[in-house]
């Protein structure tokens, strides 16, 4: 077995061993069904789809993902494994592999485990399921780019409470940039290039377009791009800290 | 093998490891030795490949740490400061990640879990949270993790720290039988340790190679190093008699339990004539004993810089 899989199966299996999944299991399958029902007015929409669950995905993730990501290496430093985990025969960037495979994994669980919604709509009238797969896939990718944000920021840190909020912070950040209240005050300093660029690093415009049903490479590659980027960061400041 | 040259770690402007020069060949055990915060922990963790050093190289069989990671990495087995494992998992989890991490495959992998929880005594354990067990356990699956992959080399860091004496004896055994044909680099401040385990010392304060010697070596820098200490109860004997011996430099008596220490000037050997000189006198000595040296004593001196103080 790779020391990828490795480091993944620990980190998984330590996600169970406390209420961390469980807590977190639950909150997001609750959130997702109140929020989708009341807040996205899933059934006075008269429509077989489930844009109103995937809309309110970012905004759950946003504090969700780095919940479970803010231990990944701020706990491994404040407790000294991090030079145990570090002297064994691993690269940075396997251990980093394995610690974010888990939890975007674990992410794609709980994804699956809002399998009830699919089967509602699919009840009540003819959904097109393409389309549903296409949401749960660019859920997943957003998940992901998230999940890597909080890895990478976890790895910044001791404290746990500074992972969260940062990961937060930047998460916060990625949705809010492409919203046109956002674009619009930055129209007044920035030229209109740029303001395009800003508008084109926006998490929410790639997620809504893939949930549209829209399978753009350009989507995808923004997401994978994105968490790659962020993983290779989280890896650049551990290393970082062993020079330091 | 591990060598290391001129390695150097600075945090900021402080300099924990200053130029390190050592080299430490299979069938010894280097006892590093220094007062706490003198860069030994600094400088396993450059040896390990934990901390990249500001100058200098350190090898492991032969692999540079920082060219060749992951082989110096596979050849060494290493227990960090304070033995840290994972709290949330149990000794057989926990061991059983390490057999993974370590890429022990199938029955190589059974074997050697079953070979350390035997030699390091956690059979009764294995399905206990590591979080629950005691300081002295915790150690135990630290240094069982070092040697699940029987490296040719190991290095630990305060091997025996928090063990009763039992515990301690248990595992200074195991670190005899494995010196055979390995190399064994500890850390430690406690000299009884040194002689139980080490065939070479290293002091280092300040993160500077002061003192490389075997015990034996270092304890004869002490000026205790042949000198004759008895306890002669009720003794009016006087300390002139003594001193007239030409081969003695002085005396010094305990002045609580009035104990007599007799120095030999350089080179002689003086517990022939003292004996000699106490028959004569017919003196009753309960017991009488000619001292190796004392290890805490040169200790002291190298580290601090202290000058020897004599009576």
């Amino acid at each position: 077995m790779s020391p990828v899989t490795a480091v993944m199966r620990r980190e998984l299996r330590s996600f169970f061993v406390t209420p961390v999944a469980y807590v977190f299991l639950v909150i997001f399958l609750v959130l997702t069904g109140i929020l989708t029902f009341y807040a996205g007015d899933f059934y006075e929409r008269g429509q077989a789809d489930l844009q109103p669950f995937f809309t309110m995905h970012p905004w759950l993730y946003l504090i969700l993902v780095p919940a479970i990501t803010m231990r990944m290496w701020a706990e491994e430093t404040k407790g000294g494994t991090l030079e145990l985990l570090l002297t064994l025969p691993v690269t940075l960037w396997q251990a980093m592999l394995g610690k974010f495979l888990a939890a975007w994994l674990f992410i794609g669980l709980a994804l699956a485990l809002t399998f009830p919604i699919w089967i509602t709509v699919n009840y009540l009238g003819a959904a097109d399921n393409g389309i549903i797969l296409a949401g749960y896939l660019g859920s997943w990718l957003m998940a992901g780019c998230f999940a890597a944000i909080g890895a990478c920021l976890s790895a910044l840190t001791r404290s746990q409470v500074v992972a969260f909020i940062l990961a937060a912070l930047v998460c916060v950040l990625l949705i809010l940039v492409g919203q046109p209240q956002v674009l619009d005050f930055l129209a007044g300093s920035l030229p209109r290039r740029l303001i395009n660029a800003v508008a084109h690093l926006s998490m929410l415009r790639h997620f809504e377009a893939i949930a549209r049903g829209v399978l753009d490479v350009r989507d995808l590659l923004y997401f994978v791009l994105a968490t790659l980027g962020w993983l290779m960061a989280g890896v650049l400041l551990l290393d970082l800290k062993r020079t330091r | 093998m591990i060598e290391t040259e001129q390695l150097t770690r600075c945090y900021g402007s402080l300099t924990a490891v200053d130029a390190l020069s050592l080299r430490v060949e299979p069938g010894q055990v280097l006892g590093l030795l220094g007062p706490n915060g003198a860069g030994k922990s600094t400088a396993m963790r450059l040896i390990a490949g934990f901390l990249v050093p500001t100058s200098g190289t350190a090898r492991v069989c032969g692999h540079d740490v920082g060219r060749e990671p992951l082989k110096a990495k596979r050849a060494l087995g290493y227990l960090p400061e304070g033995a840290p494992s994972y709290g949330e998992m149990t000794v057989r989890e926990f061991l059983q990640f390490i057999v993974r991490m370590r890429g022990l495959r199938g029955d190589i992998g059974y074997r050697r879990f079953d070979a350390v929880v035997q030699q390091l005594q956690l059979e009764d354990v294995l399905d206990v949270g590591i979080d629950t067990l005691s300081k002295g356990l915790r150690r135990r699956v630290g240094l069982a993790q070092a040697i699940l992959h029987d490296p040719p080399v190991l290095m630990l860091d305060e091997p025996t720290d928090g063990l009763d004496p039992n515990q301690k004896h248990a595992v200074r055994q195991l670190i005899d039988v494995m010196a055979r044909d390995r190399t064994i680099l500890i850390s430690t401040h406690l000299l009884e340790e040194v002689h139980a385990l080490c065939n070479r010392v290293a002091i280092i304060a300040r993160g500077k190679l002061l003192a490389d010697a075997t015990p034996a070596e270092l304890e004869a820098r002490s000026r205790y190093h042949g000198a004759v200490s008895f306890s002669a109860p009720g003794s009016g004997m006087s300390q002139e008699m003594l001193g007239r011996l030409p081969q003695v430099a002085g005396i010094e008596i305990d002045p609580l339990d009035g104990r007599i220490t007799v120095f030999p000037k350089p080179g002689e050997r003086i517990l022939e004539p003292v004996e000699a000189l106490l028959r004569q006198q017919g003196l009753e000595v309960s017991e009488i004993q000619l001292e190796r040296g004392r290890l805490d004593e040169v200790f002291r001196q190298i580290t601090t810089g202290e000058p020897e103080v004599r009576a």
